[in-house]
């Protein structure tokens, strides 16, 4: 196949070649960009949350006087450990999906100077590390001596877990096992590492800081009421739930069950992400149409060449061309104007992902999306072009010899 | 000459349905989808208090310790303690000025038909209405004199009327909140404020709250808090904040007519400030900011990421979709250059044929834009549908629909410019000879 040919036909259409090479260019910036954004929409979907997701669920009960807590705790704790395929029920704070009730900055010294940042604290009582179905790393689990009291939100001095993602942050390099951090008065060390927990509310610093959460073990009290952690076989799950929530109108007649945060946690991480899923059917859709659009602008505009150049290619058919060189030649000359458009398109991609970052805290665009989007898009030019081009392949040598 | 340049389009654009109908689909799915977003985009960043927003402003000021202060940096606190709220709003520097919080409360309705529920309160000082300019279907708002009193008034929705009374005046009535007796009297008329600005950190969208009880009130009584309360230093907080404790929870906003006013506001600020921190309850050297209304909204990106991020996309997509179009209509405008040149030839100037194509071009930008404004309506109806708070106000008002047709209607004719511009080139004897 030469080239020659159709650089010069396409020298003397600059135009519409420079119409089309600009479509595809913007065809690609947006597809690269709106590619990577369903990508690390995705990504942050497969959170890792570290507990045992499909065995979970959560009651939360309001209404109650902080004076009845200590009772009330007792008494659901008793009624809902009855309840037929139910595995354990253990008081909690918070559970991941959930809303959060121990968000805090940590300090890593006892003056407060050394601030920490900002992490999530799950307060559990006995059974609840269990029940959650957390892995330990390093260092061991809550030891029933652990398990202290609490006047406050958190205990006044407690040895705790934390993720590895947030050891690394704490003390990069250093074996986190006994280090010690503070929040105002609260003192803590570390005595294990989590592998994951992700922090209830996804967290006011963005994807990057979603496992940065701790596991304080307390004694339930005035401070950790309200909260229950439920734990069943995964198909038990939904009916031991409902049964729950029926047994509150007894156990606890004081109490209100609040309905939005007593789900199991797979349904509560499902609501969590919704959002995000819609906006990933979103850029679906936009891709959808892009490609579509300008497919359809290919084929207009390679169907009005094609009739424009009837006579040429009847003269280039009379004198030997087979219908196969035509076909080619209509392909050859699509793949260059399309590979023009992509060597635009990529830089055109750059640019934009670099205005996103300063205004949308995007990752940067990893290089592997340009040569992908490319593909997509040839093999689109191609595909748009294939009708026109066959109907070009058809035309008779005859049509050389017409003086129309 | 416009009547016939028309018809001349029709019968064109009749001619060669395909190449019409593609460009008519790429405009409306360009349109379709700017529309969507843009309309979305409109209602969240829209003035929840027209005519009011720029005298209205969020004064914030910073009570804490010196832990975690960084000189220049560091923010002053989001919300007030109830000291500083009760200090500044007696100090009655600004032009009116109120203190509030969110709340939950019980209602005991004496239907006996319904059961109790719980309603969201807002505790507030008595300029809360005039301020924001509340308007009332029933009644009056209650006085400065009745937070003074403690008195037991309400003001309800009339969404809260509407349940309770059948939307009957109710003003004088008693209502039973959280156990104690009220005096219904107001009834607010029909007020939306979105996104809702005087409480962010409650919800940025959605519906107000149904009960407004004075502050003082509220805290005699003790009813529920129920919004956002930061601590520092040894604060510590309940399920209801304490009235001494180093806690922030109380919003606070003041009217200030004019820019002199406003200006000498933050210097009073200031003085408090420093003053306080004289008396030795302020750490910090003074930190203080005065947002009004659309500063304080974007300071906080009250219109999610998003949202913004969709916009962007939308409109590189009618970028793409514009440049089909000029590719599309190039086609087909050289397609017709024998005519073009016999109309030339006949006596046409260039520029009679460069309004006849536009003509076409506007014609292909209207049935677009229609096309268009269906598939923004679907698009919103989608919106409608999501999970987000905002969800349900994306509806498309006359100036967003009037957008939508010069928006077509120009990115058409923008589209036609450069075609017809290179059709009307053509040498009229070159095209006849062709022939």
């Amino acid at each position: 196949m030469q080239i020659q040919p159709i650089l010069a036909a396409l020298r003397r259409h600059r135009l519409p070649t420079l119409l089309i090479a600009m479509e595809i260019a913007l065809a690609c910036a947006v597809l690269c960009n709106a590619s990577f954004m369903i990508a690390t929409k995705w990504r942050q979907s497969q959170v890792h949350s570290g507990v045992d997701e499909a065995s979970l669920a959560v009651l939360t009960l309001e209404g109650y006087e902080p004076v009845e807590a200590v009772d009330l705790n007792a008494r659901v704790l008793a009624g809902l450990r009855v309840i037929p395929g139910m595995q354990s029920v253990s008081v909690v704070n918070a559970v991941p999906f959930g809303e959060h009730a121990g968000t805090a900055g940590i300090t890593l010294d006892a003056a407060g100077r050394h601030f920490g940042g900002v992490v999530d604290f799950y307060v559990g009582g006995p059974g609840s590390f269990k029940a959650l179905g957390l892995r330990v790393i390093a260092g061991r689990a809550p030891q029933p001596e652990d398990y202290q009291p609490m006047q406050s939100f958190l205990p006044d001095s407690a040895r705790v877990l934390v993720t590895r993602a947030l050891a690394e942050h704490l003390w990069p390099g250093i074996n986190p096992l006994g280090q010690q951090f503070w929040v105002d008065k609260f003192h803590f060390q570390v005595g294990g590492v989590l592998a994951h927990l992700a922090r209830p509310y996804g967290g006011e610093g963005g994807p990057n800081t979603i496992q940065w959460s701790i596991f304080v073990p307390a004694q339930p009290g005035a401070h950790l009421s309200g909260v229950y952690l439920l734990r069943a076989d995964p198909a038990k799950l939904p009916r031991v739930l409902r049964d729950a929530r029926d047994a509150i109108a007894k156990v606890a007649p004081d109490a209100v069950v609040d309905v939005s945060e007593s789900q199991t946690i797979s349904d509560l991480r499902q609501s969590y992400f919704r959002q995000d899923r819609a906006m990933v059917s979103m850029l679906l859709g936009v891709i959808a149409a892009l490609l579509l659009v300008t497919a359809l602008g290919i084929v207009g505009l390679a169907n009005f060449w094609v009739q424009q150049r009837r006579r040429t290619i009847g003269i280039r058919r009379a004198i030997g061309a087979t219908p196969g060189d035509i076909l080619r030649y209509f392909q050859t000359e699509n793949f260059l104007i399309v590979s023009i458009g992509i060597a635009l398109g990529m830089v055109l991609a750059y640019g934009i992902n670099l205005f996103l970052m300063t205004q949308y805290q995007l990752p940067r665009l990893p290089l592997l999306y340009l040569p992908i989007s490319a593909i997509a898009l040839w093999l689109l030019g191609q595909l748009a072009v294939l009708g026109p081009a066959l109907r070009a392949a058809a035309v008779p040598p005859v049509v050389a010899t017409r003086s129309v | 000459m416009f009547g016939y340049y028309l018809e001349l389009a029709l019968r064109s654009l009749r001619r060669n349905k395909v190449l019409t109908a593609l460009m008519v689909l790429a405009i409306a799915l360009g349109i379709g989808a700017s529309m969507t977003t843009l309309t979305v985009l409109h209602v969240l960043s829209g003035d929840p208090v027209p005519g009011r927003s720029s005298t209205l402003y969020y004064p914030q000021i910073d009570p804490r310790d010196m832990s975690g202060y960084l000189p220049g940096k560091s923010q002053p606190m989001y919300q007030m303690s109830w000291i500083d709220g009760m200090n500044l709003l007696r100090a009655k520097r600004a032009d009116r000025q109120a203190l509030m919080t969110g709340g939950l409360v019980a209602v005991q309705p004496h239907n006996t038909m319904l059961d109790p529920f719980y309603e969201a309160a807002r505790f507030t000082t008595a300029d809360f209405f005039p301020m924001f300019g509340v308007p009332f279907e029933y009644g009056h708002p209650w006085h400065a004199a009745d937070d003074e009193a403690h008195a037991r008034v309400v003001v309800i929705s009339a969404a809260l009327d509407d349940k309770l009374f059948g939307g009957k005046d109710s003003t004088g009535k008693t209502l039973r909140l959280s156990g104690v007796a009220f005096r219904v009297v107001g009834v607010l008329g029909d007020w939306h404020p979105n996104p809702q600005f005087y409480d962010l950190l409650r919800k940025s969208f959605g519906e107000n709250e149904g009960v407004y009880v004075p502050l003082s009130t509220s805290q005699d009584v003790g009813m529920n808090h129920d919004g956002s309360t930061d601590c520092w230093g040894n604060g510590g907080s309940g399920k209801n904040p304490s009235h001494t404790a180093p806690c922030a929870w109380l919003q606070f906003w003041v009217q200030l007519d004019t820019p002199t006013r406003a200006a000498a506001y933050k210097t009073f600020l200031v003085h408090y400030s420093e003053q306080q921190k004289a008396l030795g309850r302020f750490q910090r050297p003074p930190n203080v900011r005065l947002r009004d209304v659309m500063q304080w909204l974007d300071y906080n990106r009250v219109v999610p990421d998003n949202v913004r991020l969709q916009t962007w996309l939308a409109l590189g997509f009618l970028l793409v979709c514009l440049v089909n179009t000029v590719g599309l209509m190039l086609a087909k405008f050289m397609r017709r250059a024998p005519e073009l040149g016999v109309r030339r030839a006949l006596g046409a100037s260039k520029r009679a044929l460069f309004a006849q194509l536009l003509v076409e071009s506007g014609l292909v930008g209207l049935a677009g834009g229609t096309g268009g404004l269906l598939l923004a309506l679907l698009g919103l109806s989608l919106v409608r549908r999501q999970p987000a708070e905002y969800a349900p106000l994306a509806h498309l008002d006359p100036a967003m629909l009037l957008v939508t047709f010069l928006l077509a209607l120009g990115a058409s004719l923008l589209a036609g410019l450069l075609p017809a511009w290179r059709a009307c080139q053509i040498a009229p004897a070159l095209r006849l000879k062709s022939n």
